[in-house]
C-alpha cells in the first residue's frame, strides 16, 4: 500500500469509529455536536498515558475508552436536562470547553501539543474498525438497541411501553463516548502526535454530518456516510478547493433528495437477501435494522 | 422528563431594557470604581466587540424564534459582506466613487449577503416540512445549512485567497472621554447597532409584516390558517437575517480594518454563545448576550490571558444551558422540539 493510500485508509478507519461513536448516541434520537471534545479525550488520555506514564499500548487505548466512557456518562446527566437545539448547543459548548482546557493546560502540552511514543500502524486500525463495526451492527439486534431506535422513532410511546429513557440514553452517551475515546487513542497512536486545534468545532460538525447523511436510522449508516465524506473529497482532489464546493452542493442535494440519510431501514430491508428472488416488499412488520 | 411550563403571561417588554441597561450601568461603575482607567477601556471594548456579536447573535435568534432554525450560514454571510467588498475595491471596480469607494463597497457586500441569504432560503427551509417520522429529521435544515458554509466558505476562497486583507476606511476621529479612548468608528457601529435593534423591535411589534412573523413563531400551520401566507413571510426572515449578518460584517469591518474568509468563524461562534446566554428567540435576549460575550471575553483576556477566552465564554454558556437553559430572557418552549 502506498504511503497515500495507507493514510486514507487510516484517517478512513479513525473516521469511521468516530461515526459510530456519534451514530450510537443519534440511534437514541439526541444529537451530538460536541464530538471532537470526546475524541480529543481520548487521544490526551492516551498520549498522557504513553508518554508521561510510560504505559504500554494494550493499556493505554482500553484505558482512553474507559475515561472517555465515564466522562460521555457524566455529562449525559446534565446534557439530558436539555432537548433540541439546546442539546447540539450543550454539547457544542462541551467540546469547545475541553478545546479550551486542552489549548491552555500545561499538563498536556497546550498549543504546543503531545508526541505519543507508541506508534500502531495500519492494519490494527482497520482491525479495530471491523470490530467496532461488528459490535455496533450486533448492538442494533439487541434489545437495547431496539430500545435505542423506540426511544429514535418516538420517545413518549416508548415511555410508555415500559422503555426507561433516561437508563438508555444515558448508556447511548456512555457508549458513544467510548467508541469516539477509542477513535482518538487510536488517532493519536497512529499519528504519535496530538494537537488541540485539530479537535475543533468543524471536526465535530463533519462527524454529526457523517451520521445524518448515512442515516441514523439502521447501523448501516456511518459506514456509508464515512465512506462518502473520506473518499469522495480524496476523488475530487483534481477539482483543487473545488471539491469542497462540490461536497457541499453534494450534502444540499442529498437533503433535498434523501433527508432521512442515504440509507435507510426500508432500502436494507429491500436489498437484503431474503428478498433478492421474491422482489415483494417487506410488509412493515418485518422491517429491521441492518 | 417534563419541561417546565411556558409562562402564560409575558414579561411587560419595557422590563427587559430597563433591566439591561441597569445592569450594564452597575458594571460599568463597579469596573470604573475599582479597576480606574484600564478596566474602563477595557469594558469599552468589550461593548463594542458586544455590538457586533449582538447583531449577529439577532440574526441567528430571529430564525430560531421564528422558524426553529439554527442557521449556520449566518457566519459566512457575515464574512462575504466584507470580502466582498474588499474583492471589489481591491479589482479597482469602484474607482468611480471616489472618496466613499469604502461605503459603496460595503453596501454592496451587504446586498450579496441578502441575496446568498435568499439562496439558502431557496434550498433548506422549504425542505423543513416534516415528511417522515424520525426524531433526526429537524436536522435537515441545519444539515443544508452546514453545506452552504462550505460552498460559500470555499468560493470566497478560491476567489479571493485565504489571506487576510487590509480594508482601509478613511475615518479614524478618536474621542477622549476622561482617558478612555472611544474609536469614531466602533462609536458608530454600536449606534448603528442600537438603531437596527430599536428598528427591528418596532417591525415585530407594530407592523403587519411583524405581526405575521410573530404568528408563524407561534405555530405555523395555525398562522396559515389565519390568512397569513407563509411561504411569502417566510423569505422576509431570511432577508432580515442577511441583512443583520451583512451589517455586522460591514460594522467589524469598519472597526479592524481587517478582513479574512475566516472571519466570520469566531464572530458566528460567540454570536451562538451570546443568544444562547439571552434566550432563544429573544431579542433582548441578544442584545444581553452579546454584551455579556463581548465583557467576558475583553475582561478575561485582561485577567487571565488571551487563550483564555474559549473556555470562559464556553464555559458561562455550558453553565447557562445547564442552570437555566430558556437562557435570560427567552421563554421555556423554544427550541425544544424540532429545531
Amino acid at each position: 500500500m502506498s504511503g497515500y493510500m495507507s493514510g486514507i485508509v487510516a484517517i478512513l478507519c479513525i473516521n469511521l469509529i468516530f461515526a459510530y461513536g456519534i451514530y450510537v448516541t443519534a440511534a437514541a434520537g439526541q444529537l451530538n455536536l460536541g464530538g471532537a471534545g470526546f475524541q480529543a479525550i481520548g487521544a490526551y488520555a492516551a498520549a498522557w498515558l504513553s508518554s508521561v506514564a510510560m504505559q504500554p499500548i494494550w493499556l493505554t487505548i482500553p484505558a482512553a475508552m474507559v475515561i472517555t466512557g465515564f466522562v460521555g456518562f457524566l455529562i449525559s446527566f446534565p446534557v439530558l436536562r436539555t432537548r433540541g437545539v439546546y442539546m447540539v448547543l450543550a454539547t457544542f459548548a462541551f467540546a469547545e470547553v475541553v478545546a479550551g482546557y486542552l489549548l491552555r493546560s500545561k499538563v498536556f502540552g497546550g498549543a504546543i501539543g503531545m508526541v505519543v511514543p507508541d506508534h500502531i500502524d495500519v492494519p490494527v486500525l482497520i482491525g479495530a474498525a471491523v470490530l467496532v463495526t461488528l459490535a455496533v451492527f450486533y448492538l442494533m439486534a439487541t434489545r437495547l438497541g431496539l430500545a435505542m431506535r423506540s426511544i429514535h422513532d418516538d420517545e413518549p410511546v416508548s415511555s410508555l411501553m415500559g422503555v426507561n429513557v433516561r437508563a438508555i440514553q444515558v448508556a447511548s452517551f456512555t457508549l458513544g463516548g467510548a467508541f469516539a475515546g477509542l477513535a482518538g487513542a487510536l488517532y493519536a497512536h497512529h499519528f504519535s502526535f496530538v494537537e488541540a486545534q485539530y479537535f475543533n468545532s468543524l471536526l465535530s460538525i463533519y462527524v454529526l454530518l457523517f451520521v445524518l447523511i448515512g442515516g441514523t436510522q439502521t447501523a448501516w449508516g456511518p459506514l456509508v456516510g464515512s465512506l462518502f465524506f473520506t473518499l469522495i473529497p480524496e476523488l475530487l482532489r483534481v477539482g483543487g478547493s473545488w471539491r469542497y464546493v462540490v461536497f457541499g452542493v453534494a450534502i444540499v442535494l442529498m437533503m433535498i433528495i434523501r433527508p432521512e440519510g442515504i440509507v435507510t431501514r426500508e432500502l436494507v430491508a429491500r436489498l437484503s437477501p431474503r428478498n433478492w428472488f421474491g422482489g415483494k416488499r417487506p410488509a412493515l412488520g418485518e422491517r429491521h435494522a441492518g | 422528563m417534563s419541561a417546565p411550563p411556558a409562562s402564560p403571561a409575558r414579561r411587560p417588554a419595557i422590563g427587559q431594557p430597563v433591566i439591561i441597561a441597569a445592569g450594564l450601568a452597575l458594571a460599568v461603575a463597579l469596573g470604573i470604581g475599582f479597576g480606574g482607567k484600564v478596566i474602563a477601556q477595557q469594558i469599552v471594548s468589550g461593548l463594542m466587540l458586544g455590538a457586533i456579536y449582538m447583531t449577529v447573535a439577532m440574526a441567528f435568534t430571529l430564525t430560531i424564534g421564528v422558524l426553529n432554525f439554527l442557521n449556520f450560514t449566518i457566519p459566512t454571510l457575515f464574512m462575504l459582506t466584507g470580502m466582498v467588498a474588499w474583492g471589489l475595491i481591491h479589482q479597482g471596480w469602484l474607482a468611480f466613487a471616489g472618496g466613499s469607494a469604502w461605503l459603496v463597497a460595503l453596501l454592496i457586500g451587504v446586498g450579496v449577503a441578502v441575496a446568498a441569504s435568499l439562496v439558502v432560503e431557496r434550498f433548506t427551509f422549504r425542505y423543513l416540512r416534516t415528511r417522515h417520522g424520525d426524531a433526526t429529521e429537524h436536522a435537515i435544515p441545519l444539515v443544508s445549512s452546514l453545506g452552504f458554509l462550505l460552498i460559500f466558505e470555499h468560493l470566497v476562497l478560491i476567489g479571493m485567497g485565504s489571506e487576510s486583507q487590509r480594508f482601509a476606511v478613511p475615518f479614524k476621529a478618536d474621542i477622549r472621554i476622561f482617558g478612555v479612548v472611544l474609536g469614531g468608528a466602533q462609536l458608530a457601529s454600536m449606534v448603528l447597532a442600537v438603531v437596527i435593534v430599536a428598528a427591528l423591535t418596532y417591525i415585530l411589534k407594530h407592523t403587519r409584516m411583524g405581526r405575521a412573523l410573530r404568528t408563524i413563531a407561534e405555530n405555523p400551520d395555525t398562522a396559515s390558517l389565519l390568512g397569513v401566507e407563509v411561504t411569502r413571510i417566510v423569505p422576509v426572515v431570511f432577508i432580515l437575517t442577511g441583512l443583520l449578518a451583512g451589517v455586522a460584517g460591514a460594522l467589524f469591518t469598519i472597526n479592524y480594518s481587517d478582513v479574512s474568509p475566516f472571519m466570520g468563524d469566531h464572530v458566528g461562534t460567540k454570536a451562538i454563545a451570546a443568544m444562547v446566554l439571552g434566550g432563544l428567540g429573544s431579542i433582548w435576549g441578544a442584545i444581553a448576550g452579546g454584551i455579556l460575550v463581548g465583557l467576558t471575553e475583553t475582561l478575561s483576556i485582561h485577567f487571565l490571558g488571551g487563550d483564555s477566552v474559549q473556555m470562559t465564554v464556553w464555559g458561562l454558556l455550558l453553565a447557562v444551558i445547564i442552570l437555566r437553559p430558556q437562557g435570560l430572557f427567552g421563554t421555556a418552549s423554544i427550541g425544544k422540539g424540532k429545531m
